[in-house]
């Protein structure tokens, strides 16, 4: 098991850039509340989201990353970059909760209206600015559609030692890895949040689908290769997609949700996000079966100009995943203060994904004037250990 | 949009035969959606009607009510008392209140018992949800205490209805309605309880223009006529899930 790490490849795969970044497409749109738009998105159709792609690319890239690192400069380095990069992330994620308290302020000293005395009272936690600001420090406080971040300061701050696992005894790791979200479940283990409740992203049981992208990375795909391309699994996937999606149209139509038998409803519900129900995960495990065969490494589309903004954006995802929370509360605000009219929603939705594209390709260019500066240039991309699905 | 375009034709047509025939709520409430998750029986509200005898209580938290000297008269559960009135004619139709703001549904099933012991009600409208996400309870804990209050008025020979949050686009980017609302539909469909979709219907009144719910005012005028349609439109649920003749069958 300790030479699992043969070389695979020799350069990124594209595809990751691609999906992570239709991942933040889809989670901005997600993050306006009321938008029609996100209809489209995949979480309308079956039982896993955006979220399931993004924390799976995330560890999937990590492991790539800093597993490279770890082999080449070894693990106190390697590890001191995972938390230079986990303190990033802490300080994009305080900026966000600055935008929210500013909008939350807004919101509620500009509006006033009888209907909704009791939903203005949530300002009320600002009364204790003291209690508040240091649990929002201390990531107990939760902002809407700020749980992302948290959690993935989480899971960086303690991959090291399940990368370096991963590194000599990759089953061993996943097994663990296994283990401690099966002994969630059991034993109820969440982070505590403030005021009240857990955390809403579970760091104990998402682990799992992190660490299962960084074992995946590590040589895990060409072991699932022989798997992921039967034709048999494949049709397990389509069946399970067609019974998820089924599932999800009793959402919208209740009236079909007396078709669904009563048993079936027992054993299916709730399908609990907090803590990644294996539904969902089964979900996300489908429809990855169904992209590699769909989508394969060298496809061509991958390098047209149609799914460049997408990858740009992929491959600056703390950047944007952050912009994109800034533009779902700022479209948001155009849907409540201008117009919501489907019309507008459409084109305000559009308007976000094109600020977010040109928010990366600004970064991208940045990046490449900073290495053509003075001074040593930053080593290139060298052969790695990554390998992306099949072949 | 064209799913929901779709849904509403299908329902339309679902829901065509069993319009009623009795005085119809004014057009502006009316709503292409069904206002129900589920239409489940109602069996100790028809018992109420045939004995000619409706008591109802309606549980609930902030937006049960409207603010101001005048704000019980014109909040839907005295709007629900009136259409239920209309509605039934002979029947003596009672509305009791538990509302008070900021509870979450585990303060309001800790009063429960009392309440009901004195009310004594065929029928509880249980509006809840929105405080318990403001606060971000647990969203576990907040299906045991739906579970608890609904277990609580059935023992006490109540049926239950739920009533979830209402629709308020301007805070909506600040209170995570979801996951809360999610537990509270499956909750009542375990229970076999109907769940009054008010977020739903409030949102299709937005999305259609008949109410404008980002204008800043203290006027009462049309949070009063919000509440005087969910009223009546909770009356027209009670009374169809609640006909005698609905239960025959049982």
């Amino acid at each position: 098991m300790a030479t699992a790490l043969a070389p695979v490849s020799t350069e990124r795969d594209l595809r990751l850039d691609l999906f992570r970044g239709l991942a933040l497409w889809l989670i901005f749109l997600d993050h306006i509340p009321s938008n029609a738009v996100s209809w489209i998105t995949i979480r309308n159709y079956g039982f896993s989201d955006a979220t399931e792609i993004f924390v799976f690319i995330s560890g999937f890239t990590a492991a790539y990353v800093y597993g490279r690192a770890m082999r080449d400069y070894g693990f106190i380095v390697s590890a001191a970059r995972m938390l230079r990069r986990s303190w990033q992330i802490y300080v994009a994620h305080v900026f966000l909760f600055a935008i929210y308290l500013a909008e939350i302020a807004y919101v509620v000293h500009s509006f006033d209206n009888p209907l909704y005395s009791e939903e203005m009272g949530v300002i009320n936690f600002l009364k204790n600015p003291d209690v508040t600001i240091l649990q929002a420090l201390m990531l107990k406080f939760k902002p809407v559609n700020m749980d992302v971040l948290p959690l993935y300061i989480v899971l960086l701050l303690f991959f090291p030692p399940m990368l370096w696992l991963l590194l000599r005894a990759p089953s061993a790791a996943l097994v663990a890895s296994a283990a401690l979200y099966t002994a969630t479940w059991y034993f109820d283990w969440n982070l505590p949040a403030y005021p009240e409740g857990n955390w809403v992203f579970n760091p104990f049981a998402w682990q799992l689908l992190f660490v299962f992208g960084g074992w995946c990375a590590l040589g895990g795909s060409q072991r699932l290769a022989r798997w992921v391309e039967s034709p048999v699994v494949r049709a397990l996937a389509v069946v399970y997609l067609v019974f998820a999606f089924c599932i999800a149209m009793t959402w919208y139509f209740p009236t079909l949700a007396v078709y669904v038998p009563h048993r079936v409803g027992e054993a299916i519900y709730p399908i609990d996000k907090t803590n990644l129900d294996v539904l969902r995960i089964l979900h996300f495990f489908a429809l990855a079966v169904i992209t590699v065969w769909m989508v394969p490494r060298n496809w061509s589309g991958l390098h047209s100009p149609l799914a460049r903004p997408a990858i740009i954006c992929g491959q600056h995802s703390l950047e944007i995943f952050c912009l994109g929370v800034f533009l779902s509360f700022a479209a948001h605000f155009v849907f409540t203060e201008v117009s919501n009219r489907i019309l507008i929603q459409v084109v305000v939705s559009l308007a976000g994904i094109v600020v977010m594209s040109a928010a990366a390709a600004l970064i991208s260019w940045y990046r490449r004037i900073e290495r053509r500066g003075p001074g040593p240039r930053p080593p290139a991309v060298t052969p790695g250990f990554a390998g992306g699905g099949a072949t | 949009m064209r799913v929901r375009l779709a849904s509403l034709l299908a329902l339309i047509g679902l829901c065509g035969p069993v319009l009623p025939l009795w005085a119809a709520p004014p057009a502006e409430c009316l709503v292409g959606q069904q206002q129900t998750e589920h239409i489940f029986d109602l069996p100790n509200v028809a018992r109420a009607i045939t004995a000619k005898k409706l008591d109802v209580l309606v549980v609930g938290a902030g937006s049960s009510v409207l603010p101001g000297p005048n704000g019980a008269n014109v909040a839907y559960p005295a709007r629900l008392e009136s259409a239920l009135a209309e509605a039934l004619p002979g029947v003596t139709v009672k509305v009791a209140t538990d509302v008070a703001p900021r509870r979450t549904a585990a303060d309001m099933v800790r009063t429960l018992p009392k309440v009901l012991a004195a009310d004594k009600p065929a029928l509880v409208i249980w509006q809840t949800g929105t405080v318990d996400a403001m606060q971000a309870v647990d969203p576990d804990q907040f299906s045991q205490s739906l579970d608890q209050g609904i277990n609580i008025a059935r023992n006490a020979g109540a049926d239950v209805v739920l009533v979830n949050a209402q629709y308020s686009p301007r805070t909506e980017s600040i209170i995570a309605l979801g996951t809360y609302s999610e537990n509270m539909r499956w909750v009542a469909l375990q229970h076999e309880v109907p769940l009054f979709n008010r977020f739903r219907i409030m949102r299709e009144w937005f999305d259609t223009g008949t109410f404008d719910f980002t204008n800043a005012t203290n006027k009462l005028d049309i949070a009063a006529r919000v509440h005087d349609c969910i009223g009546r439109l909770l009356a027209e649920l009670v009374n169809e899930a609640g006909k005698p003749h609905v239960n025959g069958g049982n």
